[in-house]
């Protein structure tokens, strides 16, 4: 008799169930997130669609919603004003928080303290932080005082309620987004790496150059993507402390929800999305991302 | 290699290290070591674990800041040195290949930071290439080399820009024995043909008696004996030298006097001959150490040199090994001694129990 005819003695007990039971088992993990599954299905994905739907069959099934997008001067300008606003905070995180992300991973007894500092704006709620930023930026506020006292200034500049100032808020919000990634590429670099770089005479701007960018880009390219999404939907901040003539996507939305043009909303929304989605989509095919994605997520 | 100019004497530093100290918090990991490496010298640093081989290499390299001590290259010292300066090559465990770059541009890494033109170097990473049998393979990426493979490069990219000194720290560890052995030859080839200094750390005494001119046994932070795979195991200085390097027999003893450089002593009422690099004093108690493929049984046909040394003992263990039989042995005093006699058919061997007489030559028996 040969060995693979010949049932394994676990196996003889269970007898005929054996399939049904390998199917079981097979629906174990679904099982265990159906729970959750059901819960963002009813509550989340279901109203998203119901309110996309609007934008495609009210009042009857029509393209015309997204047709009239392209002559919408107010939407053209809207988008340029969400975008730009995105790229200039996505850029700005990335110089702020390149150098601290390099700076938490060479700490060594510092390490902590440095994360806690990172991680403090996580655990206060964008309305309050935007508050602050009003208060600091305002006519009075803590900068134009500062700048008043320092003699920089005569009279003090009008800051809160400009583009700069929705930025710099952003940027601050956002900060913890683009150093994480980055510091997490930056602590997988094997430090062995660093020592033979400088052994075979590259001074540390040339390892720099050479060996810790490189390989660092990935965690980039995380944090780059993560920021840039998320600020295309910003909507406190800029509403609070950004200029009253400086609309984002996500700001017209709510006005049009407001005035009950659910149409329109709707198909901003969808626009919003799919810009999203567009780049995160686009930006998987770019080397070493895919992997950023996965590492970024450890 | 027939290129001249890659043959010939000087092209290797001269290391010296002079009470070199390394303590981290509470440990010494070196603790005053001095040594003279010659120029073209293979010099092999081996100890056990956490011996401190490691940390008086990245001192070299200048990876690491020495606590107190003096390193010198070719009479310059370098400590204050960055080790971007130092112009040494080396090799690491874990052979240290950036991930994102090809073995061309791995290898030409050392040339780009010394601005060598890009022609000039494609020429020079060719011929590495060959050095290390591996021409064809520049354009892959190190996670497409097998470890044996990744090896070679990481050496073609030390020795590319010739350095006159190259470093290495257990580069075959994590080979296979296969492989290890095949590589270790290369290596021995690699320093026929390069002529510069080697440094080499390993715990496996068997590739440091092969491989190295001379070995520095280390032990606790500690240099115990340098000198020649001979000298170690024919003559060392010190019980863990014996102990470390092949294996040892140990007996203890009381001198009893001096013959010109013989010592004299005696073993439980036996008379033995040593030899020893100093002058013990007559009463001292010591311990002589012997190898155990060194003693004979006194009345076996393979006993041709003239016997000095004679000890009765009994057989306690017989194991038969192929080409040799091990014998464990026990003196009058209890002391445990292992005899390794060459096995053949026309040689009756011994049983469990059997009294017999040793005998073995006063040249391999030292004072330690
Ligand atoms: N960075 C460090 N911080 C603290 N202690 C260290 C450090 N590096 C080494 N040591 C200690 O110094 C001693 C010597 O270490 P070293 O790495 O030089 O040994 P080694 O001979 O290379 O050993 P192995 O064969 O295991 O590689 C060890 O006790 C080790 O624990
Ligand atoms: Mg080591």
């Amino acid at each position: 008799m040969s060995e693979i005819t010949q049932p394994s003695p676990i196996a003889v007990p269970l007898g005929a169930p054996r399939p049904l039971l390998l199917n079981w088992r097979r629906y174990v993990p679904l099982l265990l997130v159906a729970p959750l599954l059901i819960y963002m299905l009813v509550l989340y994905a279901l109203p998203v669609l119901a309110m996309l739907l609007r934008s495609l069959n009210d009042p009857t099934w029509t393209l015309s919603h997204y047709a009239a997008l392209f002559e919408d001067v107010v939407f053209m300008k809207t988008f340029w004003i969400t975008f730009n606003t995105s790229i200039t905070v996505t850029l700005g995180c990335l110089i702020l928080g390149y150098p601290v992300a390099l700076g938490l991973v060479r700490a060594k007894t510092m390490a902590p303290l440095i994360l806690v500092i990172i991680l403090l704006p996580f655990w206060t709620s964008v309305l309050v932080r935007s508050y602050a930023w009003m208060v600091l930026l305002g006519r009075h506020g803590l900068v134009n005082e500062g700048l008043i006292a320092l003699g920089m200034i005569d009279r003090p500049i009008r800051i809160l309620n400009t583009p700069l100032a929705t930025q710099i808020a952003m940027i601050h919000i956002l900060l913890p987004y683009m150093i994480l990634p980055i510091a997490n590429a930056l602590r997988q670099i094997d430090p062995s790496l660093i020592r033979a770089a400088s052994g075979l005479g590259a001074t540390p701007f040339m390892t720099f150059r050479q060996v810790i960018l490189p390989l660092s880009m990935s965690g980039v390219a995380a944090g780059t993507l993560l920021t840039f999404v998320l600020a295309l939907g910003f909507y406190i901040t800029p509403a609070m402390v950004g200029g009253p003539r400086d609309i984002t996507l996500s700001m017209l939305i709510a006005q049009q929800v407001d005035q009950l043009n659910w149409a329109y909303a709707a198909t901003l929304s969808a626009v919003l999305l799919a810009t999203a989605l567009a780049i995160l989509a686009a930006a998987r095919h770019l080397p070493g991302v895919g992997n950023a994605f996965k590492t970024s997520m450890r | 290699m027939g290129e001249a100019g890659m043959n010939g004497a000087g092209r290797g530093a001269s290391v010296t290290l002079a009470d070199l100290e390394k303590r981290y918090d509470r440990v010494n990991a070196v603790d005053g070591v001095s040594l003279d490496i010659r120029s073209g010298e293979f010099l092999t640093l081996l100890g056990p674990s956490g011996s401190g081989k490691t940390s008086t290499l990245m001192m070299i390299a200048g990876f690491e800041m020495p606590t107190a001590g003096d390193i010198e290259i070719d009479g310059k010292s370098v400590v204050a040195m960055p080790p971007y300066r130092r112009n040494i090559g080396m090799v690491f465990q874990n052979y240290a290949l950036f991930p994102h770059l090809t073995v061309e541009e791995n290898i030409g890494f050392p040339l780009k930071q010394r601005g060598v033109p890009k022609a000039e170097r494609a020429k020079l990473v060719a011929e590495a290439l060959e050095l290390v049998h591996l021409p064809g393979y520049g354009a892959r990426y190190p996670r497409q080399l097998s470890g044996g493979q990744q090896q070679r490069v990481a050496v073609a990219r030390a020795v590319v820009f010739k350095p006159r000194l190259l470093l290495m720290d257990e580069p075959l560890g994590a080979l296979d024995k296969q492989l290890r052995e095949n590589l270790q030859l290369e290596m021995r080839r690699l320093h026929a043909d390069l002529g510069i200094t080697f440094i080499y750390v390993t715990h496996d005494q068997e590739e440091a008696l092969t491989m190295s001119d001379r070995i520095a046994v280390m032990n606790d932070g500690k240099v115990a004996q340098v000198g020649s795979p001979e000298d170690l195991y024919d003559r060392p200085t010190d019980r863990f030298v014996a102990g470390f390097i092949g294996e040892s027999n140990f007996l203890p003893a009381i001198v009893r006097g001096m013959e010109d450089d013989i010592v004299v002593a005696e073993c439980n009422g036996t008379t033995i001959r040593a030899v020893c690099p100093g002058r013990p004093a007559t009463g001292d108690k010591v311990t002589l150490t012997t190898r155990p493929e060194r003693l004979r049984f006194t009345d076996s046909a393979w006993n041709a040199t003239p016997p000095q040394n004679r000890l009765s003992v009994t057989v306690t263990e017989a194991v038969f090994a192929g080409e040799r039989c091990r014998y464990m042995l026990q003196a009058g005093d209890g002391t445990s001694l292992v005899l390794k006699e060459p096995s053949s058919a026309a040689i009756q061997r011994r049983a469990i129990g059997e009294r017999a007489e040793i005998s073995w030559s006063v040249a391999d028996t030292i004072l330690v």
